[in-house]
C-alpha cells in the first residue's frame, strides 16, 4: 500500500515543485499549498500505513488493544498543518500587498532590492 | 599543569589602558600620556625582575587555560628572546606613549589613537611571549588588525586608508599562510606549545611535512617583515601618524616575523633550504631597501625604506646558519630597535615643529632645536656604524660572522658593505640635512618641541651609546640569552667597542669611506634611481592595485551571476541541486531501492488516489488563476480523504478546515486583484521546468521508496501509546502527545501562528509609502 503513497508523493512534490518554479507569485502560492499536502503525506507514509484503524484507547483499557496507526507521525503532520496553513496565509496576503505596491505579480518585474541596473562596486580604497 | 602567574596580568594589562585611554585623555588632555605611560613602564619593570634568572639560562612558562580538549591554551613563555623583545616593546612603547601625548595634542581623536596604541602593544607583547600555537596566531592577527586602525587613523584621506587596507592584505595573507603552518606544525609534531617543540630536537626536521611548515612559516614571516616582493606595504605604511612609524614600522611589529625565524632557527633552520632562502631574501630585501631609500627626500620615507634594508639584514643573518651570525643578528636587531625609534621620533619632531619632511627644504636647525639636534646625532651615529654605539658593535659583528673564504659568503659580504654603505649615506642625510648648514625658511617656525616630544629620542639614543659603553653588561643581560635562545645552545657573547685589527675592522673602514663618497653623490644617486625606476615602470605597489581591482571584478562578476536577482533561478538552482544530490547519493552508494511489490488497493482508495492525481494535473492545466484555485481544493480534500482511510480522523478533520480557508481566502483575493489573463510559460521555460521538478520530485519518491524498504523503528510510537492513558490520562493518543510529551512543540507552533497573524495585520494595516506605484501614478 505505502509503494502507490510513496508515488502519489512524488506526484504531489513533482506539480509543487513545478508551481513554484513559475514567475508569478499566484502559482508559486499554489505551489506552496501542494508543497506543504506533499510534506505531510511524506511523514505519513514514512510510519507506515495501517488501515481504519486510529490511535484511541478503548474507555476500559489501558493501552490500545490492537495494533492502530502511529500516532507519532499523527501528531507531527496536526502541527504541521497549521503552520503550513498560516505560513500560506501570511505569503498570500505579503503577495496581495506587494501586487498592491509594485502592480505586478510577476517576480521579474519585482527588482526593488537588487535592481538591474547595479552600479558595479568601486575600485578605489 | 599550566602555572597561573601575577605576570599574565602585567602582559595583558595594555588591553585594559587602551580601554581606559579615551576617557582619561578627555579628562586631563595631553597630560595623560604621563599617567598612561606608567602601565607600559610597569611592565618593563616588571618583566625586567626576570632578566637575572633568564640570563642564567632559566625559561618560565605560564597562562591560563583555555580550551584543553583541543590543546589551545592561553600560555605564555619567557626565555632570552621573549624577554628581550618584551622589553623592548614595553620600554620603547612607553617612551612611545608620551610621544603620541604630544604629537597629536590637541586632535580630536587622541584618546582613540592613544587607545589604539595600546591595544598594539598588548598584541605585540602576546606575539612574542606566547608559547601556544594558536595564542601566537591570535596575536599575531590583532597586530595586523591593530596597525590597519593605526595606519587608516587619517580615515579621510584616501592615501592612508589605500595604506591601511595594504597592510592588512598582505600582512593577514601572511597570518593566513601562518594559521595553516601553525596546524601543520602541529600535525608533525603533535605539539602545541612552542616550549614543547623547541626541545623536540630534530622531529620537524625529520618530518615528511618539514618543507610545508618552512615554507608557510616564511610566507608568514616575509609578509609582516616586509621582505622583498613583499616589501611594498611598510614605506606606504607611513601614511600613518609618525608615533605609528617609530614604533610598529621601525622597532616592534615588522620585526614579528624576524622574531618567527629566531624563534623556530632551533627546529626549522641548519638545513639547506632554510640556509638557501633566507639569505637569498634577505639580501635582495636589503639591497633594494637601501637603492629605494636613496631615491627619497621625505625625511619618514627614507627611515621607512632603511627599515625595509636593516629587516633584510636580519633575516640574512638569522638564516646563514652559525652562532656567530646569530649573534651578530640579536645585536644588529637590538640597535636597530633603538636607533630607528629615535630616529622616526626625530623625523616626526622636525615634522611636527617646521612643517615639512622634505630634506631639500630643511636645514640649519641645530639652533633651533638643539635637543633634537643631540639625539639625531647620536641615534645616527649609531645607525651608520660609527663607535662608540651600539651600531657600530652591531656592524662589526656582522663582519665577523660572515666574512669568510668562499664564494657564498664573499658574495654577501660585499652585497652587505654596499647595503651598509648605503645605510650611512642616508643616516647621514637624515642627521646632517636638516640640521647642519645654512638655515632655510620652513613652512612653520621651527623651534624645540615639548618635552613629550623630545623624551623619547633622547633615551633611546642615551641607550644606543649607553649599552655600547657598558657591553659587558649588555653582552651578560641580553645578547648572550637571547642569541642562545635564537640559537638554540648556550652563546657568549664577547663583542666590545675596541678595536681588534682585522677584516671585520678593515671592512668597517671600506664601508664607511664608500658611505661617505657616496653621501657627496647623493644628489646625482637619487637622480639615477628615479630614472632607472622610471624605466622599470612597474612595481609590486601597482601590482597590488592591479590585484585588489581584480578581486573586486571577479567578486561582482561572480555576485551577478549567483545572486541575479531573479526568483526563479534562485529556485531552480534549490531543486536542481537537490535532486542531483538525491539521485546521484542513492546510485553512488548503492541505496537504490528494489523494485516494490505492488498489492492492488481497494477500489475506493484507488478511488481516491486518482482524484487526488486529478486535481494536481487541474492544477497545472487550468488556463485561468480561479480554476486552478478550485482545482487546488480537490488535491486538498483528496489528502483529507486519505488520511481518514489510515486511521488518521484528527488529521483528516484539520485538512478539511485548513482547505477549505484556504481555498475561500485564495478565491477572495484573487477576485480584488487585476492580473493580465494569461501566465503560461513558452514552450523551451515550460520543458525545463518540468525537467527539473522531475528530478526534484521523483527524487523524493525514491528516497520514500527506499526508506519503506528498511526496517521500521516503532520504539517511539510504542511509548507514546504505552504511557498516553497510564502517565498522561488521555485516550486519544495524537492528542495527548501534542498538548502533553510535546507541549513545548505546540506552544511554538501556537507562536508561529501568532506571529504569522501579527504580520499578516501589519502589512494590511500599515500602508507603505508605495514608492513604486506612485512613480507610475
Amino acid at each position: 500500500m505505502e509503494v502507490y503513497l510513496a508515488l502519489l508523493v512524488g506526484c504531489f512534490f513533482i506539480v509543487s515543485i513545478y508551481l513554484l518554479l513559475s514567475k508569478y507569485v499566484i502559482r508559486i502560492l499554489l505551489g506552496v499549498a501542494i508543497l506543504g499536502n506533499a510534506v505531510n503525506l511524506l511523514i505519513f507514509t514514512s510510519g507506515r500505513l495501517t488501515r481504519e484503524v486510529p490511535p484511541i484507547i478503548p474507555e476500559a483499557l489501558q493501552v490500545p488493544a490492537e495494533a492502530t496507526a502511529n500516532p507519532l507521525p499523527q501528531a507531527l503532520i496536526l502541527t504541521a498543518i497549521v503552520i503550513s496553513f498560516s505560513f500560506f496565509a501570511f505569503l498570500l496576503v505579503l503577495g496581495y500587498r506587494s501586487f498592491q505596491d509594485l502592480n505586478t505579480d510577476d517576480t521579474d518585474n519585482m527588482r526593488f532590492a537588487e535592481p538591474v541596473d547595479q552600479l558595479p562596486p568601486p575600485k578605489g580604497y | 599543569m599550566i602555572d597561573v602567574n601575577p605576570t599574565i596580568l602585567f602582559l595583558l594589562s595594555p588591553f585594559l589602558a587602551a580601554l581606559l585611554s579615551p576617557p582619561l585623555v578627555r579628562l586631563m588632555g595631553a597630560s595623560a600620556a604621563w599617567l598612561l605611560a606608567l602601565v607600559p613602564l610597569s611592565v618593563f619593570i616588571h618583566l625586567a625582575g626576570y632578566v637575572p634568572q633568564v640570563a642564567e639560562g632559566e625559561a618560565f612558562t605560564m597562562g591560563l587555560s583555555w580550551a584543553p580538549s583541543l590543546g589551545v591554551n592561553l600560555s605564555y613563555y619567557l626565555d632570552g628572546l621573549s624577554l628581550v623583545f618584551a622589553l623592548l616593546i614595553s620600554g620603547i612603547g612607553t617612551l612611545i606613549i608620551l610621544y603620541a601625548g604630544g604629537y597629536l595634542k590637541g586632535h580630536k581623536e587622541h584618546g582613540r589613537f592613544i587607545g589604539f596604541m595600546f591595544l598594539f602593544m598588548g598584541s605585540m607583547i602576546g606575539v612574542v611571549t606566547a608559547d601556544n600555537l594558536v595564542a601566537l596566531f591570535i596575536y599575531w592577527e590583532l597586530t595586523s588588525i591593530t596597525s590597519f586602525l593605526l595606519i587608516g587613523f587619517d580615515h579621510d584621506r584616501m592615501a592612508s586608508r589605500r595604506a591601511a587596507i595594504q597592510a592588512l592584505v598582505v600582512t593577514g595573507g601572511g597570518g593566513l599562510a601562518l594559521l595553516a603552518g601553525v596546524v601543520v606544525l602541529n600535525l608533525a609534531t603533535g605539539m602545541n606549545e612552542l616550549s614543547l617543540i623547541l626541545n623536540s630536537g630534530d622531529t620537524l626536521r625529520e618530518s615528511p611535512f618539514y618543507l610545508l611548515v618552512f615554507w608557510l612559516v616564511v610566507a608568514g614571516a616575509f609578509t609582516k617583515s616586509a621582505q622583498f616582493p613583499f616589501h611594498f606595504w611598510l614605506p606606504n605604511a607611513m601614511e600613518a601618524p609618525t608615533p605609528v612609524s617609530a614604533y610598529l614600522h621601525s622597532a616592534t611589529m615588522v620585526k614579528a616575523g624576524v622574531y618567527l625565524l629566531m624563534r623556530m632557527n632551533p627546529v626549522l633552520g641548519d638545513t639547506t633550504v632554510w640556509e638557501t632562502v633566507l639569505p637569498v631574501f634577505g639580501t635582495a630585501t636589503l639591497l633594494v631597501g637601501t637603492l629605494l631609500a636613496v631615491r627619497q627626500t621625505d625625511l619618514k620615507l627614507m627611515l621607512a625604506y632603511t627599515t625595509v634594508a636593516s629587516l633584510g639584514l636580519l633575516v640574512m643573518l638569522t638564516g646563514f646558519g652559525s652562532e656567530k651570525a646569530v649573534e651578530a643578528a640579536v645585536y644588529y636587531l637590538f640597535a636597530h630597535a633603538l636607533f630607528k625609534g629615535a630616529l622616526f621620533m626625530v623625523a616626526g619632531l622636525v615634522d611636527h615643529e617646521s612643517g615639512t619632511r622634505d630634506i631639500r627644504r630643511l636645514g640649519g636647525l641645530r639652533k633651533a632645536m638643539p635637543i633634537t639636534f643631540a639625539a639625531a646625532a647620536l641615534a645616527s651615529l649609531s645607525m651608520a656604524g660609527l663607535p662608540p654605539f651600539v651600531g657600530f658593535m652591531a656592524k662589526e659583528e656582522i663582519y665577523a660572522a660572515i666574512a669568510a673564504g668562499d664564494a657564498w659568503s664573499m658574495a654577501i659580504t660585499a652585497l652587505t658593505v654596499i647595503g651598509n654603505a648605503l645605510m650611512l649615506v642616508i643616516a647621514a642625510a637624515v642627521a646632517i640635512r636638516p640640521f647642519l648648514g645654512a638655515p632655510v625658511e620652513t613652512p612653520k617656525p621651527a623651534h624645540e618641541g615639548s618635552p613629550l616630544l623630545w623624551v623619547g629620542p633622547v633615551n633611546l639614543a642615551a641607550v644606543g651609546l649607553a649599552s655600547a659603553i657598558l657591553s659587558a653588561t649588555t653582552n651578560h643581560l641580553v645578547i648572550s640569552p637571547m642569541s642562545s635562545a635564537v640559537a638554540g645552545s648556550e652563546v657568549h657573547a664577547h663583542a666590545a667597542i675596541a678595536f681588534h685589527i682585522g677584516l671585520p675592522l678593515l671592512l668597517s673602514v671600506l664601508t664607511i669611506a664608500l658611505g661617505v663618497a657616496l653621501f657627496w653623490l647623493l644628489p646625482q644617486l637619487r637622480y639615477a634611481m628615479a630614472r632607472a625606476l622610471r624605466s622599470i615602470g612597474w612595481g609590486p605597489d601597482h601590482g597590488f592595485d592591479q590585484f585588489m581591482s581584480g578581486l573586486v571584478a571577479l567578486s561582482a562578476a561572480i555576485t551577478r551571476i549567483i545572486q541575479n536577482g531573479r526568483l526563479e533561478g534562485y529556485m531552480t538552482t534549490v531543486f536542481l541541486v537537490f535532486g542531483v544530490a538525491i539521485w546521484f547519493s542513492l546510485y553512488n552508494y548503492g541505496e537504490l531501492p528494489d523494485l516494490p511489490q505492488f498489492v492492488a488497493p481497494t477500489f475506493y482508495e484507488a478511488g481516491i488516489f486518482l482524484l487526488a492525481l486529478l486535481g494536481l494535473a487541474a492544477v497545472i492545466y487550468a488556463h485561468d488563476r480561479l480554476t486552478a484555485i478550485v482545482s487546488l481544493g480537490i488535491q486538498g480534500f483528496s489528502v483529507a480523504v486519505i488520511f481518514i482511510l489510515f486511521g488518521a480522523p484528527d488529521l483528516a478533520f484539520t485538512q478539511f478546515m485548513v482547505e477549505t480557508l484556504s481555498v475561500v481566502i485564495l478565491a477572495l483575493v484573487m477576485t480584488r486583484l487585476t492580473l493580465d489573463k494569461t501566465d503560461h510559460r513558452p514552450f523551451g521555460e515550460k520543458s525545463f521546468d518540468i525537467t527539473v521538478a522531475s528530478v526534484a520530485g521523483s527524487g523524493f519518491a525514491v528516497l520514500m521508496l527506499a526508506v519503506l524498504q528498511v526496517p521500521f523503528d516503532p520504539r517511539l510510537s510504542e511509548f507514546f501509546s504505552a504511557y498516553s492513558r497510564v502517565v498522561a490520562h488521555g485516550r486519544n493518543i495524537v492528542n495527548v502527545i501534542i498538548v502533553d510529551f510535546r507541549g513545548l512543540d505546540t506552544l511554538g507552533e501556537i507562536a508561529v501562528v501568532m506571529i504569522a497573524g501579527l504580520g499578516i495585520i501589519a502589512l494590511i494595516r500599515i500602508k507603505g509609502r508605495q514608492p513604486r506605484s506612485e512613480a507610475e501614478g
